[in-house]
């Protein structure tokens, strides 16, 4: 789902005065979260509970490469830290700085991504895909999910690329709009932590 | 015409004279139980109720606009007395309720083995949900039945349920409470029936198409009466095991009652087990066992392969 | 091309849908005809389909509750005649496949379509107005939750008529829900509906939320909020904790249907009761967000028409807000049969009944508010009394279920369905009524006609009792619900009871209709007329507007200094305000809510039917869209002073006329 959707009007009505002191919009964007870490916990403890169905499939310890986690961790922990370059330049009204830290982080974010398509594909070429048994639903939801989250915001960061480059530019608007990518960012990064340290290497201990 | 009229008060009382009112006339000690919470539960709730309709209703006549006689406080929104009161009337009922809640589902929670003051032996019961009937396996003595539930009176009934089809629920109401039939699970209930009987038992969680016609009868009698009956099923010819399974479990909606003479030992395992990948977690030892594939009536799936 | 579409799938075959099908195109063909004629297109476009105003959303969203409750009550009545016909060997007019789809769409339909919409219909025309806001936070995202409701309505409809609906319940518990046992399009259309819905229903609970946290009044503190506000706040921290659940169970559900995975399967180590557990923590919490904002009804209703202000305002905000916690531990209670431990059971059947206290609580102060008042029997009055008499027995009959050792042998039964009825229609509906009287001059500038509002209560009231105590009786017979035929003489009495409960409520919406119709008609009578915008000597401050209320709500935002602040105004004979006009910010209308409801359309329909292209077509029209929209920069203008100011001349005058009237 795009989640630009929060965007509204009322981002002026705070420039405006009245007695609002922070901008709405980040507010409910948090709200947002607020309730998507409640879902991925949902997934998560529907992970917990059927984490040892294999039904007569392979088991975590079988399935996962750690290495190749470890990289795809490794590269969303190091988007994080350029979005937050990303971010110190829109503070700074510097756009040049702002496209090129968005790009890092949109290629890095891209490279998460691709990575986690193929480790997904292997797994079902093998036959290991997530109709094999409860655990392997309950993983490739859980991954999947997370997966999903970050193309989104892979697509929502290239939007709002073009939208600093049209007339809108550096806008209170648009700042509070990469605002709330970041929020978005960063949260992925927090339950990817979690997906890393309770799915694989729960699994693999 | 008129006279029709005078009876309408009676009414309810007419419809309800001769008629089986199931959970207010319970045939065994769970069944009595759960009555005996039930109303004192209702009376206790009923101190609090009825007081607060009639309140309602008085306070609203009394203090009506066109009342202007009756006191009137335009600003009076607060009295601490009646704030300890609206808050410690409901606690100590809530209270009280708890503590019969806590000892009643302690006391009978459906898993407890229920035993007679003679140590009669307890009759084990296999129960099976179908697609839409009722299997009875007797494993003790090596019979099954279908849609028919004959028990001897005065014995514990000790029940393992489970479901080769959708969950369902296993109930007769006039023996007690009811427990969920699940597939590849096995859940316990035990109950017993004090008093001779036809009882009815119905599957009580919708499963599909044919569910209304779900039901069994729940026949009580004695223990000559049951052993007279058990011997009659032996005489028969039908038997269940592995190869006739898969016939009988087909979906069928208002299914006639059937007996079974021979019964194959563990049938009811193996039904467990077709849903946990052909394991078995024997109760007493707690170990994993891995049982023979029961049926061949194992849904059409790729996990289920070993 | 079509997916698992074809012309096989719609109904030909069964006369009821066939009727119905020519009934609802006939109404449809006559509605757009009317708007036609009278050249309204235009006009329902600009200043409707496009709104992005709080009060016009909340009007629609109450219009297509009414038109929701219609279906909702077509399908209970027929369940009703089906088992006071199918006794002793009649199988009765509706087979199981069609009876079982009915009461799975009646559930889902009156929970999600009727009840839900209803509700935040209430809070969109009430919560900015009683918060001295001008909008809602993020008012385009309102229109987009409307949109996402109405299409969600529109697509379990659609299933009466081209192929079927769910034939698993209303909650579609797996695995008789997964294909193995539901291969239909039923239960996709449930899942689709449901899910859909739920994002507008959570996108809602974000804007409210946002709304009564940032944009109070000056000087309005949390415990100077109305009542009516308190609860709706309560139900939007319920919707944005709870609904995430439901979007993930109903998700794995989907996952299995389509992906063939195995979340709630029988077999490849599924878990059925994963799922109960899931949707019941979705679940219990969804009754309080039904049940909360009607009990903020019942406190403005009581005290207003007691003339007196809400007896233990912080009591109420304390057991409003336990109630809200509280709902988040008793789902267990749901399945105390499944044969979990008795700790287990106890645990949550005590914190079950520990609800009670709160709700005995809010029960106690309105007797209290009433208590030394001036009560004014108006029809909000009649549903609040009757509320609180119904209600009672309704929580008593929960309380026995919380019970496990009660419930191992009510559970399932038509005990358990009176019981919810009981606080759904008592509590829930009862509430919602008592809303749309007492706020409907506020929308409309006229109030609802007294007598026929107070006939379609009696209806109500007794029809009520007389189709849901033989239900309890029922219960008590060991009745099971969901049955489609029986053979047990006892039932068949009750049955008949039942059936005549059932059009008594019936003649109570012939009733409602006739009240609605009748006000209208004579809406210009000056008895009915409300020219000051205060129609019922109200509290709080959305009585300080004019009503309808002009579309930026307040042409100064008021300064708030304590609870029913526009009562304490009137009283010092303060009225207005003091500070020079200035140009309000307004959000602009916009049709993007609108498309990406059709687009949402086209993704479950084509989810539905297997028609992948369609389903992607809606995917990427729905992010074109919100894309589109977010470039937009024309989103937002300033109302000028002038026009301020002669609105509010206006609304003096007709302030001044109805004094003089006086």
């Amino acid at each position: 789902m795009a989640h630009e959707a929060t965007m509204s009007p009322h981002g002026h009505a705070a420039d405006h005065g009245e007695h609002h002191h922070e901008s709405p919009v980040v507010f409910g964007f948090w709200l947002y979260l607020m309730t998507d870490c409640i879902l991925f916990g949902s997934i998560f403890a529907a992970f917990a509970v059927l984490r040892n169905q294999f039904a007569g499939g392979p088991s975590g310890k079988e399935l996962f490469d750690l290495t190749n986690v470890g990289i795809e961790t490794a590269i969303l922990l190091f988007s994080s830290i350029t979005y937050g370059f990303a971010s110190l330049s829109a503070a700074a009204k510097n756009k040049t700085m702002l496209l090129v830290w968005l790009a890092v982080t949109f290629v890095l974010g891209l490279s998460f991504v691709g990575l986690e398509v193929s480790e997904f594909s292997h797994m079902i070429a093998e036959g290991n895909g997530p109709d094999r048994s409860a655990f392997l639903s309950a993983f490739f939801t859980l991954v999947g999910t997370h997966g999903l989250h970050v193309t989104c915001g892979l697509i929502w960061m290239v939007v709002l690329m073009v939208q600093v480059l049209g007339p809108q530019g550096l806008s209170q608007r648009m700042i509070s709009k990469l605002t709330c990518l970041s929020l978005f960012w960063h949260f992925l990064d927090i339950v990817w932590i979690c997906v890393f340290s309770f799915v694989y290497l729960a699994g693999v201990m | 015409m008129k006279k029709l009229w005078r009876l309408l008060p009676a009414l309810p009382a007419l419809m309800l004279s001769g008629c089986t009112v199931d959970l207010l006339q319970p045939r065994g000690p769970i069944a009595e139980m759960n009555r005996d919470v039930m109303l004192a539960e209702f009376a206790i709730m009923m101190c609090i109720v009825v007081p607060t309709c009639i309140a309602t209703l008085y306070f609203a006549w009394k203090y009506r606009a066109s009342n202007t006689e009756a006191e009137y406080l335009p600003t009076w929104d607060h009295s601490t007395k009646i704030e300890y009161v609206v808050w410690g009337v409901p606690t100590v009922l809530i209270v009280l309720l708890g503590a019969i809640s806590w000892w009643s589902t302690h006391a009978f929670d459906p898993y407890r083995p229920l035993q007679t003051a003679d140590n009669v032996k307890p009759l084990n019961v296999q129960v099976v949900a179908l697609d839409w009937k009722w299997m009875f396996i007797y494993p003790d003595l090596g019979i099954a039945t279908i849609n028919q539930l004959d028990v001897p009176t005065n014995t514990p009934l000790n029940f393992q349920i489970t479901s080769d089809t959708v969950m369902t629920s296993f109930f007769v109401p006039r023996l007690g409470s009811m427990v969920y039939a699940m597939p590849g699970q096995q859940t316990q209930l035990h109950l017993l029936a004090s008093a001779p009987g036809d009882y009815l038992g119905e599957a009580s969680h919708f499963s599909g198409r044919g569910f209304s016609d779900m039901n069994f009868r729940t026949l009580a009698m004695s223990s000559d009466q049951f052993n007279s009956w058990v011997e009659k099923v032996k005489g028969g010819e039908e038997s269940l095991d592995n190869t006739t399974y898969p016939k009988y479990a087909a979906p069928q909606e208002a299914a006639p009652v059937q007996y079974f003479a021979h019964v194959q030992p563990e049938l009811f395992d193996g039904i467990v087990a077709k849903y946990n990948n052909g394991m078995m977690v024997d109760k007493t030892t707690g170990k994993v066992m891995h049982m023979q594939s029961a049926s061949n009536a194992a849904p059409s799936d790729t996990g289920m392969k070993e | 091309m079509l997916g698992k579409l074809s012309l096989s799938a719609i109904p030909f075959d069964v006369p009821i849908l066939v009727g119905t099908f020519i009934g609802v195109a006939v109404i449809g063909i006559a509605v757009l005809g009317l708007v036609t004629y009278f050249g309204k297109w235009g006009y329902l476009w600009r200043e409707w389909l496009t709104s992005v105003d709080h009060k016009k959303l909340g009007v629609m969203y109450i219009i297509l509750a009414i038109v929701m409750l219609f279906r909702g009550f077509a399908d209970a009545i027929m369940m009703r005649t089906q088992l006071a016909l199918a006794y002793a060997g009649n199988p009765g007019y509706l087979p199981p496949h069609h009876y079982d789809q009915i009461f799975s769409a009646h559930g889902t339909i009156m929970i999600f379509f009727m009840a839900m919409a209803f509700m935040t219909g209430l809070m969109n025309v009430v919560v900015p107005l009683q918060i001295g806001a001008r909008d809602v936070a993020f008012p385009f995202l309102n229109s987009l939750s409307f949109y996402m409701t109405l299409v969600s309505a529109v697509l379990i409809n659609i299933s009466l008529f081209i192929g079927e609906f769910a034939q698993a319940g209303w909650l579609v518990y797996p695995p008789l829900s997964e294909m193995q046992f539901s291969p239909g399009v039923g239960v996709d259309y449930y899942i689709w509906a449901v899910q859909l819905s739920g994002v507008g229903t959570l996108l809602t609970g974000v804007n409210f939320f946002t709304t009564i946290v940032k944009m109070r009044a000056p000087g309005m503190g949390w415990m100077h909020m109305p009542i009516f506000t308190w609860t709706a706040f309560c139900t939007t921290v319920l919707i944005l904790v709870s609904f995430p659940v439901l979007t993930v169970t109903l998700g794995m559900l989907s996952l299995d249907r389509y992906l063939g995975m195995h979340f709630f399967t029988n077999d490849g180590g599924g878990n059925v009761m994963l799922y109960l557990s899931m949707i019941w923590t979705w679940g219990h919490p969804e009754v309080y967000i039904l049940i909360l904002p009607a009990f903020g009804v019942f406190s403005e209703v009581t005290s207003t028409f007691s003339r007196k202000p809400l007896f233990g305002y912080n009591t109420m905000v304390y057991a409003t807000c336990s109630i809200m916690v509280l709902s988040f531990v008793v789902w267990v209670h749901h399945f105390f049969t499944m044969g979990a431990g008795a700790n287990v059971n106890t645990f949550f059947g005590i914190m079950t009944m520990v609800i009670a206290v709160p709700t005995g609580v809010k029960i106690f102060n309105w007797l209290f508010t009433m208590y030394k008042g001036r009560v004014e029997f108006t029809a909000p009055m009649y549903w609040t009394i009757g509320f609180m008499i119904t209600f009672s027995i309704g929580g008593m009959t929960g309380v026995m279920m919380a019970m496990p050792a009660a419930d191992w042998i009510l559970h399932n039964s038509l005990f358990l369905i009176a019981h919810f009825h009981n606080v759904i229609i008592g509590g829930v509906y009862f509430g919602y009524i008592a809303g749309m009287g007492f706020w409907f001059p506020k929308s409309f500038g006229f109030k609802l006609n007294e007598a026929w509002g107070k006939r379609a209560f009696w209806c109500w009231f007794i029809g009520f009792y007389l189709a849901f105590v033989p239900l309890y009786i029922l219960g008590l017979e060991g009745m099971t619900r969901r049955m489609n035929h029986y053979d047990n003489p006892d039932w068949y009495p009750w049955l008949l009871v039942a059936e005549a409960g059932a059009i008594v409520i019936a003649l109570g919406i012939v009733c409602q209709l006739t009240q609605l119709y009748v006000s209208i008609r004579d809406r210009n009578l000056p008895e009915n007329l409300d020219l000051t915008g205060d129609p019922w000597n109200g509290r709080t401050l959305e009585w300080a507007v004019s009503s309808p209320p002009p579309h930026y709500n307040f042409a100064v935002i008021p300064d708030v200094h304590g609870i029913d602040s526009f009562h304490t105004e009137k009283q010092l004979g303060r009225r207005g305000y003091n500070k020079p006009l200035e140009p309000i910010h307004m959000p602009k209308n916009t049709s993007a809510g609108f498309f990406v409801g059709v687009f949402s359309f086209l993704l479950g329909f084509g989810s539905i039917w297997y028609i992948w292209w369609l389903a992607a077509l809606g995917l990427v029209g729905i992010a074109a869209t919100v894309i589109l929209r977010s470039a937009n920069r024309d989103i937002d203008y300033y109302v000028p002073v002038s026009e301020i100011s002669h609105d509010e001349e206006a609304y003096s005058r007709r302030i001044a006329a109805a004094q003089a009237a006086e």
